[in-house]
Formats: structure tokens, C-alpha cells, sequence
């Protein structure tokens, strides 16, 4: 399956790919009101580690055997058939059974729904908006 | 040839959902004492806050059985395994051939004997069913003792104050969730619960329910000698194994069920996986009853591999916990409350947080995080992978550690980064 991949030499940790998942998970999909309008506030799926002059993106990898899937405690995270893990947002209780057991650390607590928020490579694009709007190219969509 | 699952939960589902992406032809039984479709264990605290209703609390699809083809068998017990004609007998006489089994049938409400257990009004928390029952009481009760706080404990507690019924907990250590918080994190969380208005009774138990003419509890008299009113119990001091009717048919338990790192047990073609079973230990080495959900689920899918024909090993259960109380959540992981001359622990500590890694060497083998728990599972895959850690150790208390703390090398096989 297609993964999105960070190229750490060109990520300059502008974090526009924090902005623009926002944007695509919000409501309006409007950049200006997902971030300033709308409550709860969008929380975004990727998330820039930096330690200048390294910064990269990390967001869900989509694991083979995923231990968030395995774990989570009501059902919430599946792997669907295209092996994407996919999350029912309806079904999520706040265990952070998820955030305890990834090893990338990619579940976010999305602390006004008391859900997490992760990475569904964004069902309604061609391409996962992070990589689209990142200016240097820095991520990469494809299937290794 | 049929594959018969003894248990409806978690360890079942994940047999099932191994063994059909091995076969998909099969026949797999699951047969089940409960009357319910596989749901939510966990989510009976949500259901009695009235935070969940019980159309989601399937914890798989309503059509899951179907669409793996699964046959079941539900609101029957097992008596006993017919070993020489490889069959189990049901309740009413029936039995059930399998060419392999597997037992996973959980574990039961620990009761220590008191005086007083059989009044009305005296519960335990596990179950589906109980939940309703204690649902069913709510707007009746005013006042209800808690006997345990472990995680079933104070999720009892929450979720009934969050009906507004006043809660006290009653546990014999000196604080909360004493098997997998130190002091430090059982202080966070216990004042938290206490802010909410639970009172928290420690290092005392009950000796004796008391009960009213009509045979329903109406106070408790602890160890101390002080008496309290209450119009309930709640028994939650732990879990143990229902391995009874395997042990009587020859299968060999402990505790638990003894399964080695296939999740096979003394016999041949039986399985055992979840909380009855008694399995590898990851850090300590030796078998252990580890009764947490994502342990169960991995035991499953491990027993369910075997079971297939396909070989895979289990690597051993982690002990690990994520919980939110009045929301505070709280993490561990691992050795997460053991002292010993040979481990190492990084502290810190700010206003309404608390983080630790346990050290042994050069690696992690145990972690709590309260209060901020974001990536925590950063430092769990640490611990499952056994990483070197000496060139992050300054880094493993931040709150913002992650890949970037990572050698260079072990971030690229991880995040496929170039």
C-alpha cells in the first residue's frame, strides 16, 4: 500500500503539513476558519519533530500487525482491506490504550473530544493533503 | 476437522481474525457461557456512566460471525473436555467435537470469603451483565462501597459518581492502583478522585457486609472497627483464571492455564489464550497470568496462527495499563513499581504531572507517565525492542522526545525517512 514518507534533508520544520491536515479535518475546510473559528479546534494527524537543524514529519505508518488495532480496547481501530488502519471516531472513549502502545507515537489525544485523532490519509484526496501542501517536497506518498 | 473457541471475548476475536487469514474454509465454533455478540469488557464503566449505550459496545461488526464464518454457540457452558473422543460436553448433555481447541475462557471475580457476600445489593464489576444489573439499581442507591482500588475499582467508582451516587473505595495497601503506581503517580490519581468527591479509605478492608431484615446490604464494618452505611457493594480485588473445568480434564494450570510460547498447552491440540491463560513474562522471564486486554488479543491471534498451521511465536506479555479517572490519565508500562538494586529510575515531577522510565543497563524495562501521556508508546516500543538507550538517556524524561532523539540509523528503518 501507499505510506507517506519524510525526506528529513529538505523538511525545514515549517510544520504547513500540521496546518493543512488540520485544515482537511476540520469542518469547513477553510484554513483560516479550522483554525480560528471552529470548536472544538481541529487537532492535526502529523506532527513535526524538531531539533534544528533536523525536523521531519511522523504520522501513522499503517503497520502490518498494528499493535493500536490489536489493542485498542472497544473496536475503534481496524485495518481495512486496502491495509490502511482506519478509525471510528464514533467509537473512540479516550483510553489512550492507542497512545500507550504505538511505537511511533502517532495516536494524538485530541484533549476537547477526549479522542484521539490519527492519520486516515485523507479518503477524500488523491493525495494525504500533507504531502500536497508541503513546499519542499518533503513528504512522499507511495508504495515502497 | 473444526476449530472449536471456548470464550467469546477478546483472546476469541483475535484467534478468529488469525486463523482466517491462514483459512478461510474452516469451520470455527465459539462457545460462550454470555448471551452477547463479543463487546467491550472495558466499556462496561462508560455503559454505567451512561456514557455509552449498549448498541456500541460491540467490540466487532454485527455481522463479524458471519462474515468469518463462524458458528456460535451462546449462553452455554462448558463441563468438561472428552480428551479421547476430542469433544467438549456442554451444559445440557450435547458435546462438541474439535480437532483443535481453544480455551479462552477469561477469569472471574477474586471474593475473598466475608461474612455477608450473599446479601442483596453485593456485586462485582466484569461483566456485561453486571452492568446492567448495577445500571438497574442506580437510581435507588445513595451511598456505595467500593471494596478494591485497582482499575475496576475506581472505574466503578467514576462511573457511579457520575450518576451521582456518593462512592467511598476501601483498599487494604496504602494507595491506589498499588500493583502499577508508585507513590508518586497514586498520589496524582488519588487526589483527583478525591477532588471529584470519592473518598479513598486505605490501608483497611471490609470484614463483614451487613444486611437489613429484607436481606439486602445496608453497611459495611471494616478491619479498623468503623462501621459505614451503604446501600451497595462493590467486590472488585481482582481477577482469577476460570481454569477449573480445563484443570479437571487434564489440563495442566497454575493460576492459569500453563501455555508455552505457541499458547499450547500440556495437551495435545489445546490451546489456552487471554486471561486464563498463564504465559511467557517478557522482562521477568517464567509464566504469568496477565490479565490486561492487549495481551489477550495477542495471545489469540498467537494461539490462532498455531492453530492454522502457521508458526509464530509469542514474545511475552507486557504488563501495561492506560486509564483516565476524572480526567487524569494515566499510564505504565512494564516494571513500572518494582525497586531492585540492579534497575535505575529517571524521574520528573511537575504540578499535576509525573513521568518515569525504569532503567535496567542501558535499557528501558518499565515507565509511568501521569497526567501527560502524549507518545507515550514511543518509550514502549523502547522497552518491547529492547533499544540501547544510552546516547537518548538525557532525552527520555522530555515531554517532546520522540525520532529525534532516535539514532539516525534506527529512525530510518523505522519511519522509512530518507
Amino acid at each position: 500500500m501507499k505510506r507517506v514518507y519524510a525526506k528529513e534533508e529538505v523538511c525545514i520544520g515549517c510544520r504547513l503539513c500540521e496546518v493543512y491536515c488540520r485544515t482537511e479535518h476540520s469542518k469547513s475546510k477553510n484554513i483560516i476558519k479550522a483554525h480560528k473559528k471552529e470548536t472544538p479546534r481541529p487537532v492535526a494527524r502529523v506532527l513535526v519533530e524538531e531539533l534544528r537543524p533536523v525536523s521531519f514529519a511522523v504520522q501513522c505508518r499503517h503497520c502490518d500487525e498494528p499493535e493500536c488495532v490489536e489493542s485498542c480496547i472497544t473496536g475503534a481501530l481496524t485495518k481495512d482491506e486496502s491495509g490502511a488502519v482506519v478509525y471510528n471516531v464514533d467509537k473512540c472513549v479516550g483510553c489512550w490504550t492507542c497512545v500507550l502502545v504505538c511505537p511511533h507515537g502517532a495516536p494524538q489525544r485530541d484533549l476537547e473530544r477526549r479522542k484521539i485523532a490519527k492519520c486516515d490519509l485523507c479518503p477524500d484526496r488523491e493525495t494525504p493533503a500533507c504531502v500536497d501542501f508541503c513546499p519542499n517536497g518533503a513528504l512522499i506518498y507511495e508504495e515502497r | 476437522m473444526s476449530y472449536v473457541i471456548i470464550g467469546n471475548s477478546v483472546a476469541a476475536v483475535g484467534a478468529i481474525e488469525a486463523i482466517r487469514k491462514v483459512d478461510k474454509e474452516i469451520n470455527i465454533t465459539v462457545i460462550s457461557d454470555e448471551p452477547y455478540a463479543v463487546y467491550s469488557r472495558p466499556l462496561i464503566s462508560e455503559y454505567l456512566a451512561g456514557q455509552v449505550k449498549e448498541d456500541m459496545m460491540g467490540y466487532r461488526a454485527p455481522d463479524f460471525y458471519e462474515r468469518n464464518g463462524v458458528t456460535t454457540m451462546l449462553g452455554r457452558k462448558i463441563t468438561e473436555i472428552e480428551r479421547a473422543r476430542k469433544s467438549v460436553k456442554l451444559d445440557n448433555g450435547e458435546e462438541v467435537a474439535y480437532s483443535k481447541l481453544l480455551i479462552a475462557t477469561g477469569g472471574s471475580p477474586f471474593i475473598p470469603p466475608m461474612k455477608g457476600l450473599g446479601l442483596g445489593g453485593v456485586m462485582t464489576f466484569i461483566k456485561m451483565d453486571d452492568a446492567k444489573k448495577l445500571d438497574a439499581m442506580v437510581p435507588e442507591l445513595k451511598h456505595v462501597i467500593v471494596i478494591g482500588a485497582g482499575l475496576i475499582g475506581l472505574k466503578a467508582a467514576e462511573s457511579l459518581h457520575h450518576r451521582g451516587v456518593k462512592v467511598t473505595v476501601v483498599e487494604l495497601a496504602n494507595r491506589v492502583m498499588a500493583t502499577v503506581l508508585d507513590v508518586e503517580a497514586g498520589n496524582i490519581v488519588q487526589k483527583a478522585l478525591e477532588q471529584a468527591g470519592i473518598t479513598i479509605i486505605t490501608e483497611d478492608t471490609v470484614a463483614e457486609i451487613i444486611g437489613d431484615s429484607a436481606g439486602m446490604a445496608n453497611g459495611v464494618k471494616l478491619k479498623s472497627g468503623k462501621a459505614l452505611d451503604c446501600d451497595a457493594v462493590v467486590v472488585a480485588i481482582g481477577v482469577i483464571p476460570n481454569a477449573g473445568f480445563a484443570k479437571e480434564s487434564g489440563v495442566e494450570a497454575n493460576r492459569g492455564i500453563i501455555v508455552d510460547d505457541h499458547m499450547r498447552t500440556n495437551l495435545t491440540d489445546i490451546y489456552a489464550a487471554g486471561d486464563v491463560a498463564e504465559g511467557p513474562d517478557y522482562l521477568n522471564g517464567g509464566v504469568r497470568v496477565m490479565p490486561i486486554w492487549p495481551n489477550a488479543y495477542i495471545q489469540g491471534k498467537i494461539a490462532g496462527f498455531n492453530m492454522a498451521g502457521v508458526d509464530r511465536e509469542f514474545g511475552g506479555g507486557l504488563a501495561m495499563n492506560s486509564i483516565e479517572l476524572f480526567g487524569v490519565p494515566v499510564i505504565t508500562v512494564g516494571l513500572s513499581n518494582v525497586e531492585s538494586d540492579d534497575l535505575e529510575v529517571l524521574t520528573k515531577v511537575e504540578e499535576n504531572s509525573y513521568r518515569k522510565i525504569v532503567l535496567r543497563g542501558s535499557t528501558v524495562v518499565g515507565a509511568v507517565f501521569a497526567g501527560k501521556v502524549e507518545r507515550a508508546g514511543m518509550v514502549t516500543g523502547l522497552i518491547r525492542d529492547q533499544i540501547d538507550v544510552s546516547d537518548m538517556r538525557d532525552r527520555l524524561l522530555a515531554d517532546d522526545f520522540g525520532y529525534i532523539d532516535f539514532p539516525i540509523e534506527l529512525r530510518k528503518e523505522r519511519l522509512g525517512v530518507s
